[in-house]
């Protein structure tokens, strides 16, 4: 109850202009613009995400979702502007740098190592976070990596994996290896974490428990961007929505406020669900 | 389970090294028992682990590894008359030098993946073969060969008042020989040797980069991991491990040509990997000594000896058998070879390491498969 009501004051601030000042902003997209040869893809893209909430990125196909998110995590060099996290510039830099600041990815279609067992798959990421980017140990052995394969079995506790462990990744169904890569996002424990539609292709069943486990993580404050089709999913995690239509940000707000917005209604949502 | 994971590496290496060092004794009934050619299993074991580590590992296949097989055997003969008949030297420049040159061929090559990757190192050891054979003359003797001459400086050699007699210096390891059996337990203590390195390589955090990076090097970078360096550091490690190969050969045989920089021998070291299975510990030291032993038994057919091999039959078909099984043997043997490898990547992929495991498999639980194939047929 607490909680919610405290989200209401927030986006009471909203309103009234931006983010509350107790807010600390992580993310800064500021005045992006990227085109496509003649196709405006982004055009003066402006998004602040506050720590510990949940931002959520809407807007229909082809509205520059994906872009976006391509720009933060450096895959696609803005033409003009700036992604900055905590202090630094992250567009241009190069994938395994982002990650190394602290911003982990999901991917849209899983993205894991098919030919590792399940533990091994988020093994990989935590020693990616405890050793950096590039480090030869060649004389220890990963038998004795009790540590990091207690926190990874925790990881994998957490998104119900733990009875799958020695299973080779590759076999997983979708479903499981969207959740394994959850837990390779989450083991990393990261300061930002980037979702590009968690909850595609899922079953009801699993969309409710991968929101379940979402909500849980956002106890743990963690500062999550996601990008989304599924209005029931956005409703149900954002504090704040931003909803992009044609490369531009047609509105910003609470999901309520959002759901109430009319220009919303007439870009998106009466254009989806018809 | 930590402890039984350590107590599995450590019987493992003990079976290891208790059965290369009794290889004179189980090959021999199978007429593999003596020393040249239990040197090659042994030289073209080191070979293959190292080539696994790249391509077994890192899921990157290099056709241009003979490169490092050259420059360790031309390193070799080099510090033998510059230097030493010590073997020791020689082995440690040349593991060196060959890491130098998979350091910059590697630079270059790693920037692509694939089949690019692939032409990449095969242009580089086609460059390196052609330029062995022109350009660096001075430095590989051409055709000829690079040989040890009487009258080579061999300045640390003098400095310890160790001088040569009448005939042609031969290489040694502190008044150990290095023909015969002595030659081959010097091969075997360096295979046991960079069998453990391998195994410890496979087995730790880095070994499980490597793995990763074949599995989906994408994901890789965005899970934070530079892959560049571990591609390279891969790419050295098996390099160096090729570089001792080449020393090697040029340890047992003071003798360095160009040939062995041929495309058809980075090839082989492919087909032993392949064949053996590739990515697993024991595979590739299988595959090489599999291929070396083959090579031995049907290069030495002639026709001579194929007429006796059929004289139970009858004339005419004895003519027609021997005319056949004449285009596999000898000269031809490489049609075998290749028959080999054909029937090993279309039925058995993962090599004859696959095969093992598919048998163990079958003799653990055979009713399983049958009835399943039952209830289809069935239905």
């Amino acid at each position: 109850m607490g909680a919610k009501t405290s989200r209401a004051a927030q986006g009471a601030k909203n309103t009234d202009g931006g983010i509350g000042r107790m807010d600390n902003i992580v993310l800064h997209v500021d005045d992006v613009f990227k085109s496509f040869g003649g196709l405006h893809a982004l055009s003066d893209i402006d998004l602040q995400v506050a720590e510990g909430k949940t931002h959520a990125i809407i807007g229909p196909n082809g509205a520059g979702k994906s872009t976006l998110l391509n720009v933060c995590v450096g895959r696609l060099k803005p033409d003009s502007g700036a992604v900055v996290f905590n202090g630094s510039i992250l567009s241009g830099r190069p994938p395994h740098e982002i990650n190394q600041l602290g911003v982990a990815r999901v991917f849209q279609t899983p993205e894991i190592f098919p030919d590792l067992s399940v533990l091994d798959n988020v093994v990989i990421p935590a020693l990616a976070k405890r050793d950096g980017a590039f480090a030869i140990d060649a004389w220890k052995a990963m038998y004795s990596e009790g540590e990091l394969k207690d926190k990874a079995a925790t990881a994998l506790e957490d998104v119900g994996l733990q009875e799958h462990m020695g299973q080779e990744g590759g076999s997983l169904s979708r479903g499981d290896k969207r959740r394994l890569e959850l837990a390779m996002g989450l083991v990393q424990d990261p300061l930002l974490l980037l979702l590009d539609e968690p909850t595609a292709g899922m079953s009801r069943l699993d969309t409710n428990r991968t929101i379940e486990l979402l909500q849980k993580f956002k106890a743990r404050g963690m500062t999550k961007v996601i990008i989304e089709h599924d209005m029931h999913v956005v409703f149900s995690l954002a504090d704040k929505v931003t909803v992009l239509a044609q490369g531009r940000i047609i509105a910003e707000g609470t999901p309520d406020e959002v759901r109430g917005n009319p220009a919303v209604q007439e870009a998106y949502l009466g254009g989806v669900h018809e | 389970m930590d402890r039984s994971s350590a107590r599995n590496d450590l019987l493992l290496m003990v079976v290891f090294t208790a059965a290369v060092l009794t290889m004179p004794i189980w090959l021999t009934p199978i007429g593999a028992g003596y020393p040249d050619l239990l040197q090659k299993f042994a030289i073209f074991g080191i070979f293959a682990i190292g080539f696994n580590i790249l391509f077994g590992l890192t899921g990157y296949l290099s056709f241009g590894h003979a490169v490092f097989l050259g420059v360790g055997s031309y390193t070799t003969v080099w510090a033998f008359k510059l230097l030493s008949m010590n073997i020791l030297p020689a082995v440690v420049l040349s593991m060196l030098l060959a890491g130098v040159f998979a350091l910059a061929i590697g630079y270059v090559s790693l920037r692509r993946t694939g089949i690019y990757f692939s032409i990449l190192t095969l242009a580089f050891a086609q460059m390196a073969y052609n330029l062995a054979y022109s350009v660096l003359t001075p430095i590989t003797n051409g055709e000829t060969g690079l040989r040890v001459l009487r009258d080579d400086p061999r300045v640390l050699d003098h400095m310890f008042g160790i001088e040569v007699g009448e005939s042609l210096p031969t290489p040694e390891l502190f008044g150990l020989r290095t023909i015969g059996y002595e030659g081959f337990y010097i091969c075997a203590v360096f295979l046991i040797i960079a069998f453990f390195v391998a195994m410890k390589i496979t087995r730790s955090p880095f070994g499980l980069a490597l793995r990763a990076i074949k599995s989906n090097q994408i994901r890789m970078n965005y899970t934070g991991f530079n892959t560049r360096p571990y591609t390279l550091a891969a790419f050295v490690i098996s390099g160096m491990y090729a570089g001792l190969a080449g020393a090697l050969m040029a340890v047992t045989d003071p003798l360095a040509g160009a040939e062995r920089m041929q495309w058809t021998a980075s090839g082989e070291v492919v087909l032993m990997t392949i064949l053996g299975g590739a990515g697993t510990l024991i595979g590739p030291i299988l595959g090489a000594g599999i291929i070396k032993y083959a090579e031995n038994i049907f290069s030495a057919f002639n026709e001579q000896s194929l007429h006796h091999t059929f004289s139970f039959l009858p004339e005419p078909l004895q003519n027609a058998a021997v005319s056949i099984s004449t285009m596999f043997v000898g000269e031809g043997w490489h049609l075998t070879l290749g028959i080999i490898f054909m029937l090993i990547v279309i039925f058995l992929p993962g090599g004859v390491m696959e095969g093992f495991r598919r048998i163990t498999r079958w003799a653990r639980k055979p009713p399983a498969p049958r009835r399943a194939q039952k209830i289809q047929t069935a239905g």
